[in-house]
């Protein structure tokens, strides 16, 4: 049973990048023009010293995607490359390529969305477990209740408020950037603060917005988990409150949302994306902004097939650890 | 609360008339899920915007240089101008419905294909089912919004509200289909089914008739869900500066005003306006569902 999950989830995995990796090959394609060509020629046409540069990206690309060749014979080398992550060179910052910009790019990301979508997690399990535990308070209600429907708005508009309340009103933060202009990355404790002073209000304005999303699906499994046996059972034991709470109430009702962290993480990376470009953060968001902005195609589709990559990589670990949270699973799908 | 509620609702139909039960009942459902009236209420707000505000304003000052650039709001200008002389009062009346119609389009062709994947898995299962449930579960790990990137940015410049919204269907089908497929399945075992079965009713007499009008509830949640994700990632493809380069969409006014630095400009007119517009459309749209939640899960009406 184990080895049939194992070996479906990983097709489905293998499924998810060839189908990624075969867009990136087909779209450009059949979009009308060629953007490469396009750009090329529009960059050849200004004069000044780039032009060297130019022929020889030309010459490159045609050597590393053998144009003049049929197209399955292309399809395939480019599959080959995608496997070695080689996504060519980058048009806008030729001779660099795209790949080590990416990995540039991405600490800052992962870093970011790993606080704010753990922080995020929690707080709103734990607020949304309670909002729907008959013990507690009735603030707290009016309080969750409002969150909730703060889940609903993309998070970069709470990213703008949020800028526009501490840049304009209250100058608490830096509004741009991940470091101060001047200092050195470097391995310090001045840098580290450094940094979080300027990661708190693009990771705040992710977190305000997701913790309602966690609330909302935890409350809803928490009403379930009311009235059932064992809780009266362990009230009848005259367990603490506490402890009905977090070991009988939670540990049941938190199971379906983990899946749902896995399903998630894909919106979460999506709405931090713009997040980013908001509050200037170097990640791989602003990456990919100033990608289009530039039509720097390969690295645009860089950008998004490792994003891809790394979120199915999350879903797939998030999946496979399910079953150490909880031992009942089977892994034999019901309706 | 729930006690009273279920109580007293069978004797309300006993005692009323059979002509006024319906509406009365509707009524006092209404005022018990205020949710659903609010959310209604906003998005309605925000449909009559087009018809009222075209009749009060000239749509065309939407245009670049119709009046003079970087203006705070004024009597004669309500909400300024932006750096390219656009009237951004005139910019959201043109641009609100426009917001609105790839919303409604890509949410409404999403629900199309889900309801047929939905049925075809629901009812055929076997391969068919394997087969869409697979598509299902593969996309759905997807972020739909990185591929709509791809998508959009290679055919950047060329394109319109009605690709938009086409582009964002391709990729909005997989919850509406995944919720019509569960729904059907537990649907057909139902007793009501096979005497309707029993009685000679054919199976597609069976799925108008008796299917469809039970999955009502639940085909108009996964409307406003889809049509929710489908303005979520526009306005996200616009914002990025993807959307259709000379409409003056909300997500295409969030992103001249993110290029044109607004924000550390205090030009408050310019960004304000599109958020709180995109905000309460998505409460709205959240509101309906939840309300629309409560009535398709008589469960959640026994909420904290």
């Amino acid at each position: 049973m184990w080895a049939e999950y194992l070996s479906r989830r990983l097709l489905q995995f293998v499924i998810v990048l060839w189908g990624a990796a075969t867009l990136n090959f087909i779209v450009p394609r059949l979009a009308p023009g060629n953007p490469l060509r396009e750009r090329l020629v529009t960059a050849m046409q200004q004069p000044g010293p780039m032009q060297q540069g130019i022929e020889e990206m030309v010459r490159a690309y045609n050597v590393q995607f053998g144009l003049d060749q049929p197209i399955w014979i292309q399809y395939l080398k480019y599959m080959g490359a995608a496997l070695r992550l080689d996504f060519g060179y980058s048009i806008t910052q030729y001779p660099s390529k795209v790949l080590p910009m990416i990995m540039g790019a991405m600490p800052w990301t992962i870093g970011l969305l790993t606080v704010a979508t753990l922080l995020s997690f929690v707080v709103g399990c734990l607020l949304g477990a309670l909002v729907a535990w008959p013990h507690v308070p009735n603030f707290l209600k009016y309080v969750v209740g409002p969150m909730m429907a703060l889940s609903a708005i993309p998070y970069y508009l709470l990213g703008l408020i949020l800028v526009y309340l501490f840049g304009e009103l209250i100058p608490l933060f830096p509004l741009s950037g991940g470091y101060s202009i001047g200092s050195q990355p470097e391995l310090s404790l001045a840098f580290v603060l450094d940094v979080t002073h300027h990661a708190l209000l693009p990771a705040l304005s992710i977190v305000i917005a997701a913790t309602g999303l966690w609330a909302l699906s935890m409350r809803g499994m928490m009403i379930t988990t009311e009235g059932e046996d064992y809780m009266t059972f362990a009230e009848a034991k005259g367990l603490r409150r506490w402890r009905i709470f977090l070991t009988y109430g939670v540990r049941n009702a938190i199971l379906p949302v983990v899946t749902s962290l896995a399903i998630r993480l894909g919106h979460v990376v999506s709405g931090s994306v713009v997040v980013e470009i908001v509050f200037g953060y170097p990640g791989m968001g602003n990456l990919l902004f100033q990608a289009i902005a530039g039509s720097d195609y390969f690295l645009i589709y860089g950008i998004v097939f490792i994003t891809v990559l790394a979120l199915t990589l999350a879903t797939l670990l998030i999946d496979f650890t399910y079953p150490l949270l909880d031992p009942r699973i089977t892994y034999r799908r019901t309706h | 609360m729930s006690a009273t509620t279920v109580a007293a609702a069978p004797a309300e139909i006993v005692a009323i008339p059979a002509g006024r039960t319906r509406r009365g009942s509707v009524l006092a459902y209404l005022s018990r899920n205020p949710q659903l009236v609010i959310g209604l209420a906003m998005l309605l707000a925000l449909l009559v915007v087009d018809p009222i505000g075209s009749r009060m304003i000239d749509v065309r000052r939407a245009e670049p240089l119709s009046e003079l650039p970087r203006l705070a709001p004024s009597w004669e200008l309500p909400l300024g101008t932006d750096d390219q002389g656009r009237n951004l009062l005139a910019v959201l009346v043109a641009g609100l419905p426009l917001t609105l119609k790839v919303g409604f389009l890509a949410g409404a062709i999403g629900l199309a294909i889900g309801i047929v994947l939905g049925f075809l898995a629901g009812y055929l299962g076997g391969p068919v089912d394997a087969v869409i449930r697979m598509a299902v579960d593969t996309l759905l790990t997807v972020p739909a919004l990185l591929v709509l990137i791809i998508i959009a940015a290679s055919i950047k410049g060329v394109i319109s509200v009605a690709t938009m919204a086409l582009v964002i269907a391709s990729l909005a089908w997989m919850y509406p289909t995944r919720t019509i497929r569960s729904q059907v399945l537990t649907m057909r075992e139902r007793p009501y089914i096979y005497v309707a079965r029993f009685n000679g009713m054919g199976e597609f007499q069976i799925i108008i008739r008796e299917i469809a009008p039970n999955l009502l509830p639940y085909l108009a949640a996964a409307f406003v869900s889809s049509v929710s994700s489908a303005v979520l990632a526009s306005v996200g493809l616009e914002a990025l500066g993807l959307g259709p380069q000379s409409e003056p969409t909300v997500g295409m006014t969030i992103y001249w005003s993110l290029h044109f630095n607004a924000l550390l400009r205090g030009m408050w007119w310019w960004w304000v306006p599109p958020i709180v517009v995109v905000v309460s459309l998505f409460v709205g749209l959240f509101l309906i569902s939840s309300g629309l939640d409560e009535i398709a899960n008589p469960r959640r009406r026994r909420r904290a």
